[in-house]
């Protein structure tokens, strides 16, 4: 598995989260330890229905500290039922999720946010009438401290906060190659400027956890290559785990450490890629329709 | 929470605010809306007040209202289950197919045909309230929401009660803003005998009517290629689209449906209350709205329960939960009691009392 | 109207586009056309036709009709393709159907009584409208007219912009000094250079044929030099430089500063009168900003405002009132001051905003209207009823709330409770324009944009539309309480539903989420009305007419804020 080297990863990690960057170097060995690493997110029997569809039927995963974790599956498998159901968007029919030991059913979006979760969407959702630098600034939203009432007043804690804030939005700004773009409205920023975009403002709330929903949705094979190194590069210079929810079987295989598979609802298979590349039920449940659409299957 | 015991070690911390502020308030409010509710309708029906024949009063006249209400609604839902609207503008339609009636029946009154042929007189009435309401909705769709169709939710809205003050205050500037009062034929006159209790014959009229509107309504919608067509676009518009349904057509006729139903609400309305006014379709319009909403919204069938339920609560409420507290003059209170299950259906089930049937779309 | 047609026949195209033309010019003119009888049977075109802006010549009636043959006449004159003798053929044909319209209103009117259903059309307006001259003379008349306006009109826009510009401008300033007569002859009544221009421009009922013609000659000329001063700049500086970046929000706030500046000028010249319409004004001014924090900045729209409008006024007069029903009349509490009174008031307000927003504000989008519409007529409803009687006073309200009084004075000039308000509208711009570039400013433009996004960024919904809702809630309260002080008296009446729409639609009308764009919009939908006195009467007609016309060409408002022009004005790409 190919490692961002140590030259890129200075230049692209931002100033301030360099601390984070050092104590997670480790994640780096990875693929040595696998198993070893302790378990971010858990989810246990996880069900979900809508009155008589069975989006989601006991699905228990188990997603390790700083791993990208694919979850793939055909249409309508249930995986982006699955990332709302993690980030309490849902209320989930039975079953538990738990993030680092803490138990995540009955928070509301934010709160799960504040725990540690950020996400972006399969359609790009990006708040399009303001700037790309705003659209980051509001991930930073929680980690600013200053109160209404001090924005009111220009305090100084406000205005230092804002100036902090606004360095660290452009740092990683930067850091998603949109460099001395911030005061683009997002919606004129190209596509793939906005999926990197979204994926700043996600990494602003300063996850531990970050889950993609099809990142590479409607790109061509150039722009996918890229997307995954882009990926591997957030895991590097952040010390993340991500759970990736993928289409692109060449990404998932060559990115991914461990790949979920889901078939209506149910967990039909777990392992490393090559693993479940060769698993006769995913075979029959997934790649046949895969290679049918014309995918382009590793 | 089933099957969590196939993990041993379950931890148990408890995150802060696992139950939320709002959470908390929102029941306190159920529990208190519930305790206050119970008690007055105690109290009340100790005190004693009412006789039998009043409550019976009471009662018809909801179910009256209610009808009404219902025919109201149902515009409502089928404009907002297409296009995802309120039509704020509804109630001034209700309204102009008021006047529309009116104006019918006082020129035939002052001639003296309305009493000599009843029905004819009642048909023409509806007839011309129908084309009216139907033509102005089809005329608010076409210049003022169309241009809406894909902005962001807000300016259709704003719009919306554009369109409605200009109607109001259209209706004001061409007939004045004093009231009218409808005239009242000889064959209205005397009341007619149910179960042993005398009911004015509007009553009986209206209930019996809106019924037939009813019926021939849920016969277009659920058996007619329009209709089907028109819940496909309800359903969703782009698929609806991709089956070569032309989505324009059926806006158009979901809007004059719906404003020719509400225009013979509105002749009911004013059959009922025996007057015409320019701001008399605003409230009305309101309530009904609360009624759609109360029947799931998009839900035909649900529009017209909704209506009628809103109709007897508000009839019966104020005498049954206000008395109970010596509330002086609780017939002034109808107004409010609509209006708090107006509110208390959209906080507590916005999706209607029948399910969720475009939860998952709406907002 | 706007939509041509699309389906052309291939084989003849000249008489085709004739054709098409023709139903073009006939088309335009019935839009005008129906517009006109619409105004004469509403009654506008009635109290237009009182109204005069040259006296013993021209009413606004006049202006009226012919500017709707006009606009037929440019838009059949842009639109049309065909050669330029069948364009104005075809211009003349669109006046004449416009006229046409009118004379078969003049022969029905004539001919059947109207009267008993469209109390508007009596009489009195077919004689005014055929200016006594018969109904056959009348109607050539009418014909005749639409036909000229027509032709005005399509010459007008095929004129040079320069000259157009300047026309336009020197016709507009005729207008504003007929119309506005009685304001500008009060403010023009100092010293004997001034008023001699006055008796000069002016008799006492209006603007003097020679006074129109010299307003519009003076604006043609002073529009005419700006536009050579400009060209010559350009030409100097280039093209280049005259592109203005976008505005940042530092020039929002001296925008709003500058308007402000004329707010405090204007009724000094402008006399006692004006002064009373200027309080009014800043009163809408100050809750309009409130209600832009909710809908303009966190986009929950509103329509319950009116309730906090109420709480401030009644809890004003019930601190303070020297009345029977006022809480130190049967409490041991002690009447309050107005200035101990007015934080309360705020308080109360804003922990009734809190209070019903805690449940309602979970109602998500078009339904949070609906439910605070709701809210807003339970509290109606409640004031008025007879079981709150003895606590509210009913229909007949509290009476003897004190006036404010500053330093032993009492502030009882309609001027000075102007001028307090207007320090408290500066202070509710400055938090509104801190808020709006901060943290919770972002926040609210986020859940304005998407909810679900916001949420799941770590934004506290209900906290931040709370404070929302609170800081509206708080402004409206504050302009509630200053209005019982300033009428000394509440009356349920004032507070009714047509209040909210009224602070909605100056907001949508200047430009929603723009302080200066609240000011203008007041000043338009407050001030203007209170100035035209008679046609206060269809000033509702107007904020309909003027929701749906902003809302589909100019949905930034009049004055728009930087953000809000930006999204609705650049394209959307990709």
């Amino acid at each position: 598995m190919a490692v961002a080297s140590e030259k890129t990863r200075s230049a692209y990690a931002p100033a301030g989260l360099k601390p984070m960057i050092t104590q997670t170097i480790a994640t780096e060995h990875f693929n040595k330890r696998q198993g070893a690493a302790p378990v971010l997110l858990r989810t246990v029997d996880l069900s979900m229905r809508f009155g008589g569809l069975t989006a989601l039927d006991r699905v228990s995963i188990d997603v390790h500290q700083g791993v990208i974790h694919s979850v793939i599956g055909p249409n309508g498998a249930g995986k982006t039922t699955l990332f709302n159901c993690v980030m309490q968007g849902h209320r989930i029919s039975s079953g538990d999720i738990q993030l680092a030991g803490e138990r995540l059913i009955g928070l509301t979006p934010d709160k799960v946010a504040a725990a540690g979760i950020a996400r972006t969407y399969q359609n790009i959702r990006l708040f399009t009438g303001i700037t790309a630098i705003e659209n980051l600034l509001v991930g930073m939203h929680r980690h600013l401290k200053s109160r209404w009432w001090e924005a009111v007043l220009a305090s100084s804690r406000c205005r230092h906060d804002e100036e902090k804030a606004h360095a660290e939005a452009r740092e990683i700004l930067k850091f998603v190659g949109l460099a001395g773009r911030g005061d683009t409205l997002a919606r004129h920023l190209s596509y793939g400027d906005q999926r990197r975009l979204e994926i700043g403002r996600a990494l602003c709330t300063r996850p531990k956890l970050l889950m993609l929903d099809e990142p590479t949705a409607g790109m061509n094979p150039r722009e996918i290559t890229e997307m995954m190194i882009f990926i591997r590069r957030v895991r590097e210079a952040f010390g993340l785990t991500i759970v990736l929810i993928e289409h692109q079987m060449r990404l998932v295989m060559e990115v991914s450490d461990k790949v979920t598979v889901l078939d209506h609802g149910v967990k039909i298979a777990e392992g490393d890629p090559a693993y479940v590349k060769s698993n006769s039920a995913v075979i029959e449940a997934y790649l046949g329709h895969a290679a049918q659409r014309q995918e382009h299957p590793a | 929470m089933t099957a969590t015991n196939a993990l041993p070690e379950r931890p148990q911390r408890r995150v802060r605010g696992r139950v939320s502020f709002t959470t908390v308030i929102s029941w306190m409010l159920r529990i208190t809306i519930v305790v206050t509710l119970l008690a007055s309708a105690v109290s009340s029906v100790l005190k004693d007040r009412y006789s039998i024949d009043q409550w019976f009063d009471l009662v018809a006249f909801g179910i009256t209202i209610g009808s009404v209400y219902a025919l109201i609604a149902l515009g409502y839902t089928m404009v907002y289950g297409v296009l995802r609207l309120i039509n704020f503008a509804h109630g001034e339609i209700v309204m102009a197919g008021s006047f529309a009636g009116f104006f019918v029946a006082a020129s035939l009154d002052s001639t003296g045909a309305l009493n000599r042929y009843p029905i004819l007189g009642f048909a023409a009435m509806l007839a011309i309230a129908l084309l009216v309401s139907g033509g102005i909705a089809v005329l608010t769709e076409r210049f003022a929401y169309r241009p809406f169709r894909h902005a962001p939710r807000l300016a259709p809205l704003i719009c919306a009660i554009g369109v409605s003050f200009l109607l109001q205050q259209s209706f004001r500037g061409f007939f004045g803003t004093g009231l009218r009062s409808y005239p009242d034929p000889d064959w209205l006159m005397p009341p007619v005998s149910i179960f042993g209790f005398d009911v004015p014959a509007v009553q009986v009229l209206v209930v019996s009517s809106a019924i037939v509107v009813m019926v021939g309504l849920y016969l277009i919608v659920h058996k007619t290629r329009m209709g089907t067509a028109m819940r496909a676009v309800s359903e969703d518009v782009d698929v609806a689209t991709l089956m070569g349904i032309n989505v324009d057509r059926v806006v158009t006729f979901t809007f004059a449906l719906g404003g020719a139903v509400g225009g013979i609400a509105g002749v009911f309305y004013g059959l009922v209350f025996k007057q015409v006014h320019f701001f008399m379709g605003f409230t009305p319009g309101i309530k009904a709205f609360g009624a759609a909403v109360l029947g799931g919204i998009g839900n035909v069938p649900g529009a017209m329960i909704g209506g009628i339920f809103l109709g007897i609560c508000e009839s019966v409420a104020p005498a049954l939960l206000l008395d109970g507290f010596g509330i002086p003059a609780p017939h002034q209170m109808r107004d409010l009691v609509a209006f708090s299950l107006l509110i208390a259906v959209l906080i507590f089930r916005p999706y209607g009392i029948f399910g969720e049937r475009l939860a998952r779309r709406r907002g | 109207m706007t939509t041509a047609v699309t389906t052309l026949p291939v084989l003849h195209p000249a008489r085709s586009l004739a054709r098409m033309d023709m139903t073009l010019a006939l088309r335009a003119g019935s839009v005008a056309g129906i517009v006109a009888v619409y105004a004469a049977a509403v009654g506008i075109l009635k109290v237009f036709g009182q109204r005069e802006v040259i006296v013993d010549h021209l009413t606004l009636g006049h202006v009226f009709l012919f500017s709707l043959a006009g606009a037929c006449g440019a838009y059949v004159w842009t639109r049309s393709k065909a050669s330029i003798r069948l364009r104005v053929i075809n211009v003349v044909i669109a006046g004449i159907a416009s006229g046409f319209f009118l004379v078969a209103l003049i022969a029905l009117m004539a001919n059947v009584n109207l009267r008993w259903m469209f109390t508007a059309l009596s009489s009195d307006l077919l004689r005014s409208l055929i200016y006594d001259r018969g109904a056959v003379g009348g109607s050539v008349l009418f014909l005749g007219a639409g036909a000229l306006g027509a032709i005005c009109g399509a010459l007008l826009i095929g004129l040079p912009q320069t000259p157009r510009r300047c026309l336009v401008w020197g016709l507009s300033a005729v207008l504003i000094a007929g119309v506005f007569q009685e304001l500008i002859q009060i403010a023009l009544r100092f010293g004997w250079p001034i008023t001699s221009l006055r008796t000069f421009l002016y008799v006492w009922r209006g603007l003097t044929l020679q006074g129109a013609m010299i307003a519009f000659a003076t604006a043609f000329c002073v529009c005419w030099a700006l536009d050579l001063g400009r060209r010559h700049l350009r030409r100097r500086r280039g093209p280049a430089d005259i592109d203005v970046a976008i505005p940042r929000l530092r020039s929002q706030l001296a925008s709003a500063v500058l308007l402000l500046c004329i707010l405090v000028v204007f009724p000094l010249v402008a006399g006692s009168y004006i002064g009373q319409v200027m309080m009014l004004v800043s009163l809408f001014v100050l809750m309009g900003m409130g209600l832009n924090i909710e809908v303009g900045l966190a986009g929950l729209l509103d329509l319950g405002f009116v309730a906090f409008f109420a709480v401030g006024a009644y809890t004003m007069a019930l601190l303070t009132a020297d009345s029977e029903f006022a809480l130190a009349h049967y409490t041991s509490l002690p009447s309050l001051t107005f200035w101990m009174a007015l934080p309360l008031a705020v308080l109360a307000a804003t922990g009734i905003g809190i209070l019903f927003g805690l449940p309602v504000l979970g109602v998500r989008g078009d339904y949070l209207a609906v439910a605070t519409l709701g809210l807003g007529e339970i509290v109606r409803v409640l004031v008025i009823s007879d079981a709150a009687k003895p606590v509210l006073g009913g229909a007949q309200g509290i009476l003897q709330v004190p006036k404010p009084t500053i330093g032993g004075i009492e502030l009882v000039d309609p001027m000075h409770l102007f001028y307090l308000t207007l320090v408290f509208v500066l202070v509710a711009a400055l938090i509104a324009w801190r808020l709006e570039g901060s943290r919770l400013g972002r926040a609210w433009t986020a859940i304005r944009d998407d909810e679900d996004v916001a949420q799941a960024l770590g934004i506290n919904l209900v906290q931040c539309k709370l404070l929302a809702y609170g800081l509206g809630a708080a402004f409206a309260g504050l302009a509630g309480a200053i209005f019982a002080a300033m009428l000394t008296s509440v009356y349920p009446h004032s507070f009714s539903l047509l209040v909210s729409i009224n602070v909605l639609a100056l907001l949508i009308v200047g430009g929603l989420g723009s302080l200066p764009g609240v000011i203008v919009g007041a000043l338009l939908l407050i001030g203007l009305p209170e100035v035209l006195r008679e046609f206060n009467e269809y000033r509702f007609l107007f904020y309909g007419v003027l929701l749906i016309v902003v809302m589909q060409w100019r949905p930034e408002g009049l004055w728009p804020s930087p953000q809000r022009k930006r999204e609705v004005r650049t394209p959307r790409l990709g």
